[in-house]
């Protein structure tokens, strides 16, 4: 089973045509994902890599049967791209983008829910089940089938406790990096529900980092809801407050949003919280008994 | 980005909300010609720092007429203004704004900021004006007044109007109120502001409504389309170090400690600086190379963190994917070479082409520490720090 990707993910690249878009497109499709169709407004009707090539995504979803995107497309444009995936009938969008302005993602968040898609991103790695689809820009030779799940703010911070994982002997079922931008498209408390009911996963990483609320809201799903092991890590226990730590979402304002305040949820709903990132993978095995 | 407050004010006196009559001076001469423009009775002169706490630091005055405005200037200008929110060493102020005194009746509190969970803009108002508003929103949270609102959409005039009256205005200054609170809201959605807060909000005898101070944060993302205010970037206000870094697109951040770090990403990075302290050590900045780490990132970001005279020791943490180990070994190297070390440095390259980059460090005639896991990266510098 696996969640959100797998092989029958039929993938369409918007910005394909581009730099970014090119060389991640050659190693998604040498991971073996199933890409079926590009799009690059003005350079329809052509070829890249072997893809066809669309002006429009509703064109590739009409004619190569796309049900997912990915995103490489320059900031001030990657919100109306997210925009038009949804109205075309996308089912799941992963925004690779980094530096879209916080105000054009509130208006395509929307854009989004009405069109009743899911949108993983912006400003992260995208979306993996190893063996069967890599939709993103992560090394995919770092990840190993299993049956661990892994949400994450954070990219290479995803890539090492993938990696203290697989030193531990487990392998993921899915990894998740939900970017680290204040807007994103699916929280913890979006994608947690989905790993409680995929029965190829065991256990859950969650990775979260200061700023904002999300991890808190998901501690209190977690005591509710959750019966599969959790495990967490929150970066950036000593960030200074009112610093923006790289992530535009990455920020302490004020006494709100701090590591301690997260740890301390997440304690309180029975998850196995890492004070330090290197024990990550073990903590997991440990939590698997 | 962070602005200064007679920035902020500029912003919003571009789209009509009432802000007291004032112009910036960057002389004594320049604030005394100032006051006098201003009618010649009473004025405020405030020093222009970013920073909070500057009433309680000495960094406003009230005088009576220009030569006071004049002694208020010279003695704030080319001095440090220290407050709580500044550090001991304080910031230089380079320029003070100039204002009307005002006739104030009320003070109150109006602020917008993106609320993350709602995925709206939401204004907040209260009328606990003058105080800090994380105080209110601790000790009696039912003071603040809060509506949400969509930024296509904007503050709504009903919206606005039970703002107002929600903090006890009536009649004509509830209208000013209203009218304010939605030219605000306007100014905030189109500049792409992170924040806007006007603390205080004054009412005036006369039942005016204006912004006595003003502060807005603005998004860095969205620069790009607000050429106007990315030239309110102000380099005096922030370490030189980290200006330099933007430069060559480095995400650097100055700590108080003493081992400099150097990673790609910032939930890693922000992971290592973490490590470090959880092995005993005190980190002395955040430095995030990036995705597209090369030779020249690498070496750039190298010199960057040795410029920092409290770094004893530096580790480098590397988890290859799109970034290449065995070119930020060479950058490593090249940058090694270059700078004179006087430091042990201990480097842990993992992910992608990470054997090459070993042989790459093992072939060079420099001496590195180099660890295998994320932890022994930590103890090793932590320990190459007490050697």
């Amino acid at each position: 089973m696996s969640i959100l990707v797998n092989s029958e993910t039929r993938l369409l690249v918007q910005g394909i045509t581009g730099g970014e878009g090119t060389f991640h497109t050659e190693q998604m499709i040498a991971y073996g994902t199933p890409v079926v169709a590009g799009v690059t407004p003005g350079k329809g009707g052509g070829e890249h890599l072997g893809i066809p090539v669309f002006n429009t995504v509703r064109e590739g979803v009409e004619q190569a049967g796309a049900n997912t995107s990915v995103i490489f497309v320059p900031p001030p444009f990657a919100a109306d791209a997210v925009a038009e995936a949804a109205a075309a009938g996308i089912e799941l969008i992963v925004c690779i983008t980094e530096g879209i302005p916080a105000r054009d993602m509130v208006t395509a968040k929307q854009a989004v829910v009405a069109a009743g898609a899911r949108l993983v991103g912006p400003n992260c790695p995208g979306v993996i089940t190893p063996g069967e689809a890599k939709v993103g820009i992560m090394p995919g030779f770092i990840h190993t089938p299993g049956r661990i799940g892994i949400i994450s703010r954070s990219g290479t911070l995803t890539y090492e406790a993938v990696g203290q994982l697989g030193a531990a002997g487990l392998g993921q079922s899915t990894a998740i990096g939900i970017g680290g931008d204040p807007i994103i498209g699916s929280t913890f408390l979006d994608l947690l529900p989905l790993f409680e009911a995929d029965e190829a996963t065991d256990a859950v990483v969650l990775i979260g980092e200061i700023g904002g609320t999300a991890e808190q809201e998901a501690a209190a799903w977690i005591a509710e809801h959750m019966n599969k092991p959790v495990v967490a890590f929150i970066a950036g226990q000593t960030a200074p407050p009112g610093r923006r730590m790289g992530h535009a979402g990455a920020i302490i304002s004020g006494s709100s949003g701090t590591a301690a305040e997260k740890m301390e949820a997440l304690t309180g709903a029975g998850v196995a919280v890492c004070d330090s990132p290197a024990v990550i993978g073990t903590t997991v095995a440990a939590a698997l008994g | 980005m962070k602005v200064h407050e007679f920035q902020a004010k500029e912003v919003l006196r571009r789209y009509g909300v009432a802000v007291p009559e004032s112009g910036v001076a960057a002389t004594a001469d320049e604030a005394e010609a100032m006051a006098r423009e201003l009618g010649g009775g009473t004025v405020v002169v405030k020093a222009q720092i970013h920073a909070g706490g500057r009433g309680k630091g000495g960094g406003v005055k009230v005088v009576k007429n220009p030569a006071e405005a004049r002694a208020a200037a010279e003695a704030m200008l080319g001095v440090p203004l220290v407050t709580h929110q500044t550090g001991p060493e304080g910031r230089v102020v380079r320029r003070v704004l100039v204002e009307s005194g005002m006739d104030i009746a009320r003070e109150l509190y109006a602020g917008i900021v993106l609320d993350r969970a709602r995925e709206l803009y939401v204004f907040m108002a209260s009328a606990e004006g003058g105080v800090e508003i994380e105080e209110v929103a601790a000790k009696s949270p039912e003071k603040i007044i809060k509506q949400w609102f969509d930024p296509d959409r904007g503050l709504m005039p009903y919206q606005a109007r039970e703002l107002a009256y929600a903090i006890g205005l009536e009649g004509k200054q509830a209208a000013n109120a209203a009218k304010f609170f939605r030219a605000l809201a306007r100014a905030t959605v189109e500049t792409d502001a992170s924040l806007a807060e006007i603390n205080p909000l004054v009412v005036t005898g006369q039942g005016e409504v204006l912004a006595l101070d003003a502060k807005m944060n603005f998004d860095d993302n969205a620069l790009g389309r607000h050429p106007e205010i990315a030239e309110y970037h102000d380099p005096h206000e922030e370490e030189p170090l980290e200006v330099e870094a933007h430069e060559f697109d480095l995400n650097y951040i100055k700590l108080d400690g003493n081992i400099g770090c150097m990673v790609n990403g910032a939930g890693l990075a922000m992971a290592t600086m973490d490590l470090i302290k959880y092995a005993g050590g005190e980190p002395a900045n955040f430095l995030d190379v990036g995705g597209a780490a090369d030779v020249d990132t690498v070496a750039n970001g190298f010199r960057i963190l040795m410029s920092d005279p409290n770094v004893r020791a530096v580790l480098i943490n590397i988890f290859g994917g799109i970034v290449r180990c065995d070119r930020v070994a060479l950058g490593v190297v090249e940058a090694m070479s270059k700078v004179e070390v006087k430091v042990p440095v201990v480097v842990r390259l993992e992910g992608t082409n990470a054997e090459e980059a070993a042989k790459i460090l093992a072939g060079s005639d420099l001496e590195f520490g180099v660890a295998t896991s994320f932890k022994e990266a930590a103890e090793m510098a932590v320990k190459a720090l007490n050697a």
